[in-house]
């Protein structure tokens, strides 16, 4: 069944309007998980995941003894054109929660989905990584929310959870607004921004159906994957670009990693030198890594999970 | 005068990105006090405010005007990649160098950016940013002290010396704690936030405001010699906390929205303040009314409006 859960006039013959499709099993009452996506209108990742769990649910109502919940675009205006932010705003969607009634139309847009979502069991939020790099799919979860949080993640077949020190500038997140409100919500990140990665999402769908069986609302097939790893900020290795030019990977997202080999190059086109060579400083997993070839120093090249398997 | 290049980022295909400062006074005198321009590549009014300070602090320096031992930086602009190409944010990646702040050496671009200026300017006893806004509209051009701790209250107390008519407090958000305001305050500095009414355009005459009040404030804190002119203030600052002011939003259409008042207005309770047209035939769709008797502190200048957004900030 499909909800409007928000709609406000635009100015010329046209409602900005923030949709749910709700999935009622046909096993009657039971857990409520909330799928949400598209905070970022450039991330489209979670376009994919949405369709196809809507799908996967779709054939087997049977098999569902719950609610869930699809909220696939929160922030329609920007997935129409291409921006991160709300279009006309300068805001990122994504530091306005938990809105507030009276204020702008984003403060009410924020407050809307926010107040919907309350009560879920679960809230899983989907994002890509931005449009420079490549990632492996994880779930993002702050320290202070491990603790609930990280067996949730096991669920969901990502290959990583990265345990983060918070910043209080998330504080206005949507992620930790609704755990400090008491709902469970994972952020998960994945693929590419602008691009939609097949595989990865449906390894996720088949996670979501896993959480599903683990919060007790589904009977149907699922597929197990091995635990993820779980990681903090101190076994995760940042490189960085510390001249401008282009990237060169010579290596894929994902792979494993020797120390000191060669993950690619920052060259200058112009003098046809090699500027510097990235090189891994340990031993491990490379699960994020630039495709946005202009760099900048300071531009985010790679990360590796030490040790990683 | 002296200037120089406090930061330099070599970029791709461009000449570097140079963020210049310009300091007056004594060399190794006391770092007294130090003005930030724009941040965003579309903050012209605030870079045009810093370059007529720099001209005006020159002129003052060559006139003896500066107390002995003290010094003051201006960067009039802190990001002209951004300015150069007409973007507001980092023209690379999209981001907000005012979301980046205390910054970091071996971070991000815009982090090294940040801790760049932050390296320089902590070490001043004074600060002051020229700050925009994230919505088109008309403001009241004020000082802004957001609480960031002890020093805030002290803050709040010297905002009074700039002589602009309206000192504003403000608590902060989750995103505040990442600007240069925010970090400058907390790194030990009293820190002001001042708005001129404009943006990506240039009003002299708020311009000459926002620059007078400026020099007023070095004046007053005995930075610059008591006999600098500088011009009177009409009336004492009215200190008001941000959460004071009245929002006035559009509640049930969008359209053309048509309003004849500016910025610092005088309005009364039930006066009409807009009305909100339909886009297909200019019919009246709502008016919008001012709840209070007041001054209008903020009003959006978009020609277009949406349902529920907020149009005007009425200060009591």
């Amino acid at each position: 069944m499909i909800k409007t859960i928000f709609s406000a006039a635009l100015p010329v013959s046209e409602r900005l309007v923030i949709r749910k499709n709700r999935i009622v099993g046909a096993g009657g009452d039971g857990p409520r998980l909330a799928l949400v996506t598209g905070i970022h209108g450039d991330e489209l990742e979670g376009q994919y995941v949405a369709f196809e769990l809507a799908r996967r649910l779709g054939e087997r109502l049977d098999d569902l003894a719950g609610t869930v919940d699809i909220y696939p675009a929160i922030n329609p205006l920007g997935l129409s054109s291409h921006e991160h932010g709300a279009p006309g705003f300068d805001i990122d969607l994504d530091r306005t929660f938990p809105g507030s009634v009276n204020g702008n139309l984003t403060d009410a847009l924020a407050h809307a989905v926010f107040s919907d979502v309350m009560g879920a069991d679960v809230c899983i939020d989907v994002r890509s990584t931005s449009s420079y790099l490549q990632e492996v799919t994880q779930v993002r979860i702050d320290e202070q929310d491990a603790g609930k949080l990280v067996r949730i993640a096991s669920a969901l077949n990502a290959r990583l959870v990265w345990v983060r020190v918070p910043t209080a500038v998330l504080d206005s997140t949507l992620a930790h607004c609704l755990n400090a409100s008491g709902v469970p919500t994972l952020e998960v990140q994945m693929g590419s921004g602008m691009r939609i990665s097949q595989d990865a999402g449906t390894w996720l769908v088949e996670g979501l159906l896993n959480l599903l069986e683990h919060l007790g609302a589904w009977t149907g097939p699922t597929i197990q994957l091995p635990p993820p790893m779980v990681s903090t900020g101190k076994n995760v290795a940042t490189l960085v670009a510390e001249s401008p030019g282009i990237f060169v990977p010579k290596v894929e997202c994902g792979c494993r990693i020797r120390p000191g080999q060669v993950m690619g190059i920052v060259a200058d086109p112009l003098e046809g030198v090699i500027k510097q060579e990235i090189a891994s400083p340990c031993e491990g997993m490379l699960f994020a890594l630039r495709t946005y070839p202009m760099v900048y120093p300071g531009s985010l090249l790679a990360r590796v999970l030490r040790g990683g398997r | 005068m002296r200037s120089g290049v406090l930061y330099r980022m070599e970029v791709p295909h461009r000449e570097p990105a140079d963020i210049v400062g310009f300091d007056f006074g004594s060399k190794d005198g006391e770092r007294a006090c130090a003005i930030v321009g724009s941040t965003r590549g579309n903050e012209v009014q605030q870079t045009y405010i810093c370059a007529n300070l720099v001209a005006r602090l020159e002129e003052l320096e060559r006139a003896g005007a500066f107390a002995p031992n003290k010094n003051v930086l201006v960067i009039p602009c802190v990001n002209p990649h951004s300015m150069n190409v007409g973007t507001r944010f980092w023209p690379a990646n999209g981001t907000d160098i005012n979301r980046r702040f205390p910054g970091n050496a071996q971070g991000s671009s815009t982090e090294r950016v940040a801790n760049a200026i932050m390296h320089v300017i902590r070490t001043y006893k004074l600060g002051i940013q020229l700050c925009s806004f994230n919505q088109p509209g008309d403001f009241l051009p004020h000082v802004r002290v957001v609480d960031a701790g002890p020093i805030s209250d002290e803050s709040l107390g010297l905002a009074a010396d700039f002589g602009l008519p309206y000192v504003m407090s403000r608590k902060p958000s989750p995103f505040d704690t990442a600007t240069l305001n925010y970090a400058w305050q907390a790194s030990g500095s009293h820190a002001f936030s001042v708005y001129s009414r404009a943006t990506d355009r240039l009003d002299v005459q708020s311009a000459r405001q926002v620059e007078e009040a400026a020099l007023r404030f070095l004046v007053t804190r005995g930075v610059l010699s008591d006999t600098t002119p500088v011009g009177t203030p009409q009336a004492e600052p009215v200190l008001v906390r941000e959460s004071d002011l009245v929002d006035v939003r559009t509640e049930r259409a969008a359209g053309f929205l048509v309003s004849s008042l500016r910025a610092g207005d005088h309005v009364c309770a039930g006066q009409e303040l807009a009305q909100v047209l339909d886009t297909r035939n200019a019919r009246v769709l709502e008016t919008l009314r001012s709840p209070i008797d007041g001054r209008v502190f903020f009003l959006r200048t978009d020609p277009l409006v949406q349902q529920q957004m907020v149009v005007f900030r009425i200060a009591p």
